[in-house]
């Protein structure tokens, strides 16, 4: 994916006298004003969202219901977030607005925006697509960010996302996550003859597209953080396996040379080794596979099935379940192996750990008197959370900026199926990602650049 | 098998003798049909006098006294029809997560497996496979599907009916 969108010019203009310049100038400027009023505060457990217009982009004669799409995507992304409140645009005082002009600030702050995105998007006549966005502190009455694009049509909607992902980043200081996929198990049949599919979609739930065919029982694909390759286990093989798959050529191999089954498998920070379960009699433990030199280091040796490793983002420490203890609880040990540390202490069973990109939290599944939550922890085990609770929740996977976590629901009986969901670490805002069947096993991208 | 008190046995024995008699049934307009009767040594034979599957307590893979009698038959059965290799797949139902069910339904394969070569199954005619909670054979939302679930099958390689 890397080169499809150039992004030309960075404007972070804060004076509106700067407004021509936008058009020809090709440098990066970008001020923190110091007097921002517009800054959400996601450090807190409950937020305020705040209230963002996003008036249609202006096509200036062009494809009007592309601008209206675009704007669309945008505000659907924001929303989702639970950070921003798009306004009603039936609310709204000024019409008709034009990227190159300062808006009536007073028309938006009688409707309570905080602030405001104009922006246009222009069909050019060499084919290409040319956008151009601005951010604006509506009380300050400032220019908060100002960026330009060139993209083929056929990116509308990435470029979209890639605009929701400066706006967030700007207003939160923190890296958006919209510009990123979710690679998912598709699920159609009934329950007991499920045919499964490797699938991939764009993290709202749109472009969806299969990379297996179904021949196959597939499950836990995982995305690498560097690069587009999904590692997954898959029933094809002589025995279930490890494979790897290259999501753009279609390649795809099995991942070592195991004598037997091996299963949950899961990529190092920098995409160069995968750790894995393998099943050695009724016994599992965990390998490491340098994907180079295709050595296998043995992680763990223990009678007891240990499995669902993921490794800290300093690649440092590994989390993974194990039923050593009796149970299936949560123990952390070094990335070379040796002694583990259980870290799960409360009642119930808890599995399926990964460790937040940012290193501060470790999420999982938890079972307890038939019910099935999604938490976070610290590394050391305090601070446990309960994120949502139900029937069956499974299997967490971080967004790339370690803000919000996809997993899946399942509802019960024979008619039941998974479905992907997220939830933010507020635990207050929960969102279905709608996909066209039932949905399972749910991993989040890297940020694509 | 005829004595088992376990509702989910019992459940199973009649779903059986249903599919018999509705063999019965049918053979009367196919002369050249089963006729009621099983073919000893095929496949059917495995399945219908033998029993091809035991059952687990809820995360366990202890072979009870009901599962030991089972196996105990599969061992005799395949001692005296020795062509056949089998594979023993292990299962788990849909409460628990998806990693760890793979490994207990693989768990309760072996275990399956070491009780079969205890009664004198020779290993090396002894595969064996988890499909975790992926296979379920009942889709109902309680325990009594949840149990028929929690199970190892010993399915005959190359077998006829």
């Amino acid at each position: 994916m890397r080169g499809i969108l150039k992004k030309l010019s960075v404007l972070a203009d804060r004076r509106s006298v700067g407004l021509a310049v936008l058009m020809v100038l090709a440098t990066v400027i970008a001020p923190r004003p110091a007097s921002a009023l517009v800054e959400i505060d996601i450090t807190q457990g409950n937020i305020e969202p705040l209230p963002i217009a996003l008036p249609s982009f202006s096509a200036d004669g062009g494809d009007s219901k592309l601008a209206a799409d675009m704007t669309s995507v945008i505000s659907a992304d924001l929303k989702r977030s639970g950070l921003f409140n798009p306004l009603d645009p039936a609310s709204f005082i000024q019409k008709n607005m034009s990227v190159n002009s300062t808006p009536r600030f007073g028309d938006w702050r009688q409707i309570s925006a905080q602030a405001l995105v104009t922006g246009t998007v222009i069909k050019q006549a060499d084919g290409r697509l040319r956008a151009e966005f601005r951010l604006w502190d509506v009380f300050a009455q400032e220019q908060m960010l100002g960026q330009q694009f060139y993209t083929t049509p056929e990116n509308w909607r990435r470029l979209a996302h890639i605009i929701s992902d400066a706006i967030y980043e700007r207003l939160t200081g923190e890296k958006g996550y919209f510009d990123t996929r979710i690679v998912f198990v598709d699920e159609t049949g009934p329950k007991d003859k499920r045919v499964k599919r490797l699938a991939i979609m764009d993290q709202d739930g749109a472009n969806v597209r299969y990379l297996t065919r179904g021949e196959d029982l597939v499950l836990t694909p995982r995305f690498s953080p560097t690069s587009q390759e999904v590692t997954y286990m898959s029933y094809g093989g002589a025995d279930p396996s490890v494979y790897l798959l290259n999501i753009e050529t279609g390649q795809r191999e099995i991942v070592g040379n195991f004598p037997g089954m091996t299963f949950a498998p899961r990529f190092s920070p920098d995409g160069q080794s995968v750790v894995m379960s393998l099943q050695q009699g009724g016994n599992a433990n965990i390998f490491k596979m340098d994907l180079r030199s295709r050595q296998t280091t043995r992680l763990t040796n223990s009678a007891a099935i240990d499995t669902s490793p993921s490794f800290s983002p300093d690649a440092r420490q590994i989390v993974f379940e194990s039923d050593r203890g009796g149970s299936q609880q949560l123990y952390v040990m070094n990335a070379g192996g040796g002694e583990a540390k259980r870290i799960s202490f409360g009642p119930g069973r808890y599995s399926t750990p990964v460790w937040s990109p940012r290193g501060d939290l470790i999420a999982f599944t938890k079972q307890h008197q038939g019910r099935f939550m999604i938490g976070v922890m610290r590394p050391d085990g305090k601070g446990e959370r309960i994120l949502t609770e139900g029937y069956h929740n499974e299997g967490p996977a971080w967004s790339p900026n370690g803000r919000v976590l996809v997993f899946f629901r399942d509802t019960p009986g024979a008619n039941g199926g998974p479905q992907v969901w997220t939830v933010d670490l507020t635990g207050y805002n929960e969102q279905r990602v709608e996909t066209p069947a039932f949905a399972s096993d749910p991993s989040w991208s890297p940020l694509i650049d | 098998m005829f004595k088992r008190e376990n509702a989910v046995q019992g459940a199973r024995w009649m779903a059986i003798c249903f599919a018999v008699l509705f063999v019965a049934a049918c053979a009367q307009t196919k002369p050249d049909g089963l006729a009621g009767n099983v073919k000893p040594g095929t496949g059917q034979d495995f399945v219908v006098n033998v029993g091809d599957r035991v059952f687990f307590e809820e995360d366990q893979s202890v072979i009870n006294s009901q599962a030991q009698a089972t196996l105990a038959n599969q061992a005799k059965w395949l001692s005296r029809y020795s062509q056949y290799t089998i594979t023993v797949e292990g299962h788990a139902d849909e409460r628990g997560t998806r990693q760890y069910n793979i490994a207990l339904g693989a768990r309760r394969a072996q275990a399956a497996r070491d009780y079969l070569v205890s009664q004198g199954v020779n290993a090396s005619r002894i595969k064996t496979i988890s499909y975790g909670k992926e296979r379920p054979v009942a889709v109902c939302n309680d325990n009594s599907c949840w149990s028929q679930n929690r199970r190892a099958v010993t399915v005959l390689n190359n077998a006829t009916n």
